[in-house]
């Protein structure tokens, strides 16, 4: 097996550059192994603000001339994309809509299927280029038979196989992960570009949802699906507060619950459950978001889809650990069952499933099945 | 290497580079009362002069400024605040919806800002302002209008305004009239003081002059407010300590469009038709923006509707083929937007995302279109296969 980011064949590459330290980098050593590289800023907001406020997001002027700064360095020609709208379709309105069905959606996998390997990639292909280049941690192997295996990175606490585990064969075949074979920390990255001169070295992280520059996503929910004041209860169905919204919880949360009345046992309370027909909060103790079992739909998969159950081990949420399920296709439906419980698992993340450090797919958490039932 | 981009910038005239460098080795500020105060004085008095005979005006009307921009903000800006303060009901702007941003912004800007009614005319097919069109505009009330400003000719689609019929309207209500003649100046006859306009614009850089510097002429009966305060140079119209080498660089250019204008249209014009009839020949339902009589449009403008393909994807794959050219329309942070020439026009919103426009210049040659006649078919192919994202 070869890694596809040192195939020696030049290939005509798009680079997505979003302005940050990693997509340049990336951009860079990819010109760098002779491939005949263009960068591409994509432009996600309708409105992109002048300055950036807040969290850095990759969607203000800023970021577009960052990236055009990157693009000069490195000597490559640079354009800015409208995407705006696909990325309101596809990514925005679904988070929206996700919330306000009472799920939790990761936005980032969520771009990378529909934006960056589609809807990018797509025009990309049309146009002449062989494959997109992102930033990402993740290794892509090329299998004897010319089929593509995404891998972890080689270094597991970059690693963002996660968000891309909802990629297929065919979107692999044209992904380039110049970053993935990296074994050096942040810092080095960072030295790297300084070394290389883009003026992006210094450049602080992004960990914030990227169309939410403030990082408040209650409020950013709030506006758009307004106010809706229902009732916080116990696993009793004892009303213990109020909230402004079902929408704005996630399963397993702990703060900002604003509950009066102190539990019975004196010990924290949780989100258990989100109700969005009633409009109801369901709290209780941290045991009662222990999981034993989940089913998840729309999977996709890295290859073939495997027959019969299997073992694996799964990540069900980015920056999460690693556990090990048994898992099986059942009428397009994943099963799921864990060897050891696990808390806090919200359906509308996805559940992506590894067999050592290969991604074999991924599917989107419909229902889970608690160790104690809420009453 | 097909640089196609003129009307973005055009390379600077010999000439104008000499003149300028020349007088970078001297010192003096042109406000200054000794010898080399004066020195640098006379340099700019000729180079006014020079400017004003090639723009049929006289040297009293050349105001100099930092650009077309500049230009334009001063003459909306400030001829709307003087007539407004000795009218107080004068606060009605009609304007081409066509506009180039300097002046379509300033001119939002005072309705956002300064309380003014901004009326847009209507324009025909090829964006052009009809004279019956503008007097209707006034008649329904000519005592309210501050001013009317209409380009000479359209940076993007490159329509010919009928400014003389437009000034003869205007100025039998006595509304001052501004044209914004960027793109006119050295490709069709200028003649300020025949014009009838209170206003006009020019620039440096559109002409083979440097970049940071342009005029704003302005009818001796005319005193607009200022945008910039301070010295009281130019008329104390614009005040700011003149740029003696930009301002020599400029005149040298301007003599030179001036001269050089009939050569202009008729060859480099005639590539133009040659570079229409290339695009045409590969790809057949190609449409051409703007008014297709030669009269009606500047020579040096081609301009491109593809249905089906994004115009920025055209952009890349000529690009990548060392084929300069635009999308014709302005960007927000690099992002293209529809054209408001072609909304203005009546074009559908999905096909203004598909144009290209190609302005040739005085370094333009038949080697050019050729390589435009080669690349411009497999690029359409490839672009349509992209489609509109």
């Amino acid at each position: 097996m070869t890694e596809t980011s040192q195939r020696p064949r030049p290939l005509r590459v798009l680079a997505a550059m979003s302005g940050g330290v990693d997509s340049a980098v990336a951009a860079a050593r990819a010109a760098e192994a002779g491939h005949d590289v263009t960068g591409v800023h994509l432009a996600l907001s309708a409105n992109p603000q002048s300055f950036r406020t807040g969290a850095r997001g990759c969607c203000t002027i800023e970021d577009s001339r960052d990236a055009r700064r990157a693009a000069d360095v490195i000597g490559i020609p640079f354009y800015v994309w409208d995407l705006a709208e696909r990325f309101r379709e596809d990514v925005v309105d679904d988070f929206v809509a996700e919330y306000e069905a009472g799920r939790t959606p990761n936005p980032c996998l969520r771009c990378n299927e529909k934006i960056k390997f589609a809807a990018l990639l797509d025009k990309a292909l049309a146009l002449g280029f062989d494959a997109v280049c992102t930033g990402h941690y993740a290794k892509v192997l090329v299998n004897e038979d010319g089929t593509r295996e995404l891998h972890r990175a080689s270094d597991m606490a970059k690693d963002q196989s996660y968000v891309l585990g909802v990629l297929d064969d065919r979107q692999l075949a044209h992904a380039l992960f110049p970053l993935g074979d990296t074994l050096t920390t942040k810092d080095e990255i960072r030295a790297e570009a300084e070394r290389r001169g883009l003026a992006v070295a210094k450049k602080p992280d992004s960990h914030d949802i990227c169309f939410i520059a403030d990082g408040d996503t209650q409020g950013f929910l709030a506006k758009r699906l307004g106010k809706a004041e229902g009732d916080i209860v116990d696993e009793s169905g004892a009303v213990v507060g109020s909230h402004e919204g079902a929408y704005g919880f996630t399963i397993g949360q702990r703060k900002g619950l604003r509950i009066g009345t102190p539990a019975p046992d004196g010990k924290p309370r949780y989100v258990l459950d989100i109700s969005p027909v009633n409009n109801t909060v369901t709290v209780g103790p941290v045991a009662a978001l222990d999981v034993s079992a989940l089913t998840a739909v729309k999977p996709r998969w890295c290859g073939t889809a495997p027959t019969g159950p299997g073992t694996y081990t799964a990540q069900l949420r980015a920056h999460g650990g690693e556990t090990e399920v048994r898992a099986e296709l059942l009428d397009g439906t994943l099963e799921v069952t864990f060897t050891e419980p696990v808390r806090g698992v919200a359906p509308g993340q996805a559940i992506v499933l590894y067999d050592g450090t290969r991604v074999v797919g991924s599917a989107t958490i419909a229902t889970t099945q608690r160790v104690t039932a809420p009453a | 290497m097909a640089y196609l981009d003129h009307a973005a910038t055009t390379p600077m005239l010999p000439e104008a580079v000499e003149a300028m460098t020349a007088q970078f080795a001297v010192t003096g500020n042109a406000s200054s009362l000794h010898a080399a105060g004066r020195r640098a004085r006379r340099t700019v008095e000729e180079s006014r002069e020079t400017l004003a005979d090639a723009l049929g005006a006289r040297p009293s009307e050349v105001v100099f400024t930092s650009g077309g921009t500049e230009a334009d903000n001063l003459a909306v800006k400030g001829l709307y605040w003087s007539r407004r303060d000795a009218g107080p009901d004068r606060t009605r702007i009609l304007a081409s919806p066509v506009e180039h941003h300097a002046v379509l912004d300033a001119v939002d800007w005072l309705g956002e800002h300064e309380g003014a009614t901004v009326e847009y005319l209507p324009v025909d097919r090829y964006g052009r302002v009809r004279p019956e069109a503008l007097r209707e505009a006034i008649e329904r009330n000519p005592h309210d209008v501050a001013l009317v400003t209409v380009m000479w000719a359209n940076n993007e689609i490159g329509t010919i305004m009928p400014i003389r019929e437009l000034a003869n309207v205007t100025a039998e209500f006595g509304i001052p009239l501004h044209a914004d003649a960027v793109q006119a100046f050295g490709q069709v006859p200028v003649d300020f003081g025949a014009s009838g306009l209170a206003a006009m614009t020019v620039s440096g850089h559109k002409i083979g002059g440097p970049y940071g510097i342009g005029a704003l002429l302005l009818g001796r009966a005319y005193s607009p407010v200022p945008v910039l305060h301070g010295g009281g140079q130019e008329r104390h119209v614009r005040s700011g300590t003149l740029d003696v080498p930009a301002v020599a660089a400029f005149a040298a250019a301007g003599r030179i469009a001036a001269e050089r204008r009939e050569w202009f249209a008729r060859e480099i014009g005639g590539l133009r038709d040659d570079l229409v009839d290339a695009v045409r020949t590969a790809v057949p339902d190609v449409i051409l923006g703007g008014d297709p009589a030669r009269g009606g449009r500047l020579p040096a403008n081609a301009h491109f509707t593809f249905p089906g393909c994004e115009g920025d994807s055209l952009l890349l794959l000529l690009d990548a083929q060392g084929i300069e050219c635009s999308t014709g329309s302005a960007c927000t942070a690099g992002v293209a937007q529809p054209s408001h020439v072609l909304l203005a026009t009546g074009t559908d919103p999905d096909l203004a995302r598909g144009t290209l426009r190609f302005s040739l210049g005085h370094t333009s040659t038949q080697a050019d279109v050729v390589a435009v006649a080669k690349a411009i078919g497999p690029a359409v192919e490839r672009a349509r296969t992209a489609g509109l994202t």
